[in-house]
Formats: structure tokens, sequence, C-alpha cells
């Protein structure tokens, strides 16, 4: 389980670098793919079934077809062509300012006393779990997200249909 | 064999750390997008790992409500991306400097 586990996140990392150092957008979008199906093998081994394949279908599936419609209907096949300024120095900076913010969240962590884990309820699948949750103890979180929902689609619609005036 | 919580922190504070240097150093609006896609992902992660740990099922809870903003914020964002493309020609960030003083 802990080897899996080892090999799963390795994926996720290498393909997340990848999809920062890559030059090509497209390249980045099929990586970024890739990384997502690490991070739901992941959530398979962290007994987190539903959320696995909602992971796999809205992000792998719907979201990344959305950015892959996007930057082929923009065209963007040549690769970021290197900036008139090549920006060294701003690189640098956001290098350590990234590495900066991992090690205040592995401080934070640090500080951090987590209290003892609890026994799992027995009986309930994860799913079934879950649409409890989410119909008694979530239920207006869960009808104020599918009014987000709905201004998204408007949103979206305004904005795609013609030329911003 | 149960893995540590730790390990699933330390994944999810490493894929958000590469998410931050790519929204820092890239210069293209989509790829910046798909690096805040991975930092909520790396998010989503932690929220995962601390689920199994409390063996609560709110933390996965708070995952699926992610999941849902991701896919909004992910429609309304691409179409800002492409209204800003038909106006300006271009999506590098660079180029997008007409609120600079």
């Amino acid at each position: 389980m802990q080897t899996l586990f080892f090999f799963l996140g390795a994926v996720a990392l290498v393909s997340g670098g990848l999809v920062v150092f890559q030059a090509h957008p497209l390249r980045s979008a099929l990586w970024l793919i890739v990384n997502f199906f690490a991070v739901a093998g992941i959530y398979l081994l962290a007994h987190a079934e539903f959320i696995a394949a909602i992971q796999v279908i809205v992000y792998a599936g719907a979201i990344m077809v959305l950015f892959l419609f996007v930057i082929m209907l923009l065209n963007l096949r040549q690769p970021e062509e290197s900036p008139k300024i090549p920006h060294i120095g701003q690189k640098l900076v956001g290098g350590v300012l990234a590495g900066f913010t991992g090690l205040l969240m592995i401080y934070a962590y640090r500080q951090a006393t987590l209290p003892a884990g609890r026994e799992m309820i027995p009986g309930l699948g994860n799913t079934e779990m879950i649409a409890r949750s989410l119909f008694t103890d979530y239920l207006l979180p869960f009808e104020v997200t599918s009014v987000l929902l709905l201004v998204a689609i408007v949103g979206a619609v305004v904005l795609a249909k013609s030329r911003l005036k | 064999m149960v893995i540590p919580v730790t390990y699933y922190l330390a994944l999810s504070i490493a894929l958000f750390a590469l998410g931050v240097i790519g929204v820092l150093i890239r210069r293209n609006a989509i790829v910046i997008f798909m690096c805040i896609e991975m930092m909520l992902n790396a998010v989503n992660l932690a929220f995962i790992g601390l689920a199994d740990y409390f063996k609560a099922v709110d933390g996965q809870m708070f995952v699926f409500f992610v999941l849902t903003v991701a896919a909004a914020e992910v429609a309304v964002g691409l179409a800002l991306i492409v209204a800003i493309y038909r106006n300006r020609g271009s999506i590098n960030v660079d180029d997008l400097n007409i609120l600079k003083w």
C-alpha cells in the first residue's frame, strides 16, 4: 500500500513538474491529466472512492476537455516564445517565493498538534456516507452550490457570446 | 498497512509549491490557470488525507464543494481568456498591462 502511494506520488510530482516546465501548453494540459489520474489513485488509497470517481469524471474528463478545447480554439500550437526580456530575476524570485511558501506550510504543520484519529463507523460505504451527509448536514451548501453553477453558466455564456464592447 | 497522514500532507505541500512556481514563472494565461487547478488539487489531497486520518466524511464533503467551485471557475475563467484573446490577440500575461500604472 505504501509502495503504491510512493509510486503514485512520484507520478503526480513528475507530471506536475512537467506541467510547469513544458513550453507547449497542449503538452502541459496532457501532463495535467496524468497528474489528476495519479491523485485520483491516491484518493482510492485513502478510502475516498466516490471522490476518486468524481475526480476522474469532472477534473480529468470535463475540465481538461474544456482546457484542451480552448487551447486548440485559440490555436496555441507554437510553443511559448521567449520574451524580449528574459525574466531571469523574476523566475528566480518566483522559485524562491514558492520554496518559501512550502517551508511556511511545513513549519505550520510542525507547529500544529493533530488530535488522535477516530475509529471508522462500520457498515456504511463511502458513497452512502457522503450522500447521507450531503442531504442532512450540508444541505444548505449543496443548494448554494447549485446556484453558483447557474451563475457560472450564465457568466460563461455572456462572456463567450460576442466581442467585449 | 496504513499510510501516515504526514505522507499525504507532504505530497500536498510539494504539489502546492509546484503550482505556486508555475503561477509565478509562466507567462501563458492558460498554463497559469492549469497551475491554479493543480494547487486546488493539492489542497483537496490534504483534505482527503486528513479525512482518512480522522475517519470523518466532512473532509470529503469539502473536496466535493471545492470540485464544484473549480468547475465553475474554469468555465468562467476560460470564457474570460477567450474574450481577452479576441480583444487583444494574445494571452501572454506580459501583453496584458493595460491596468498597469
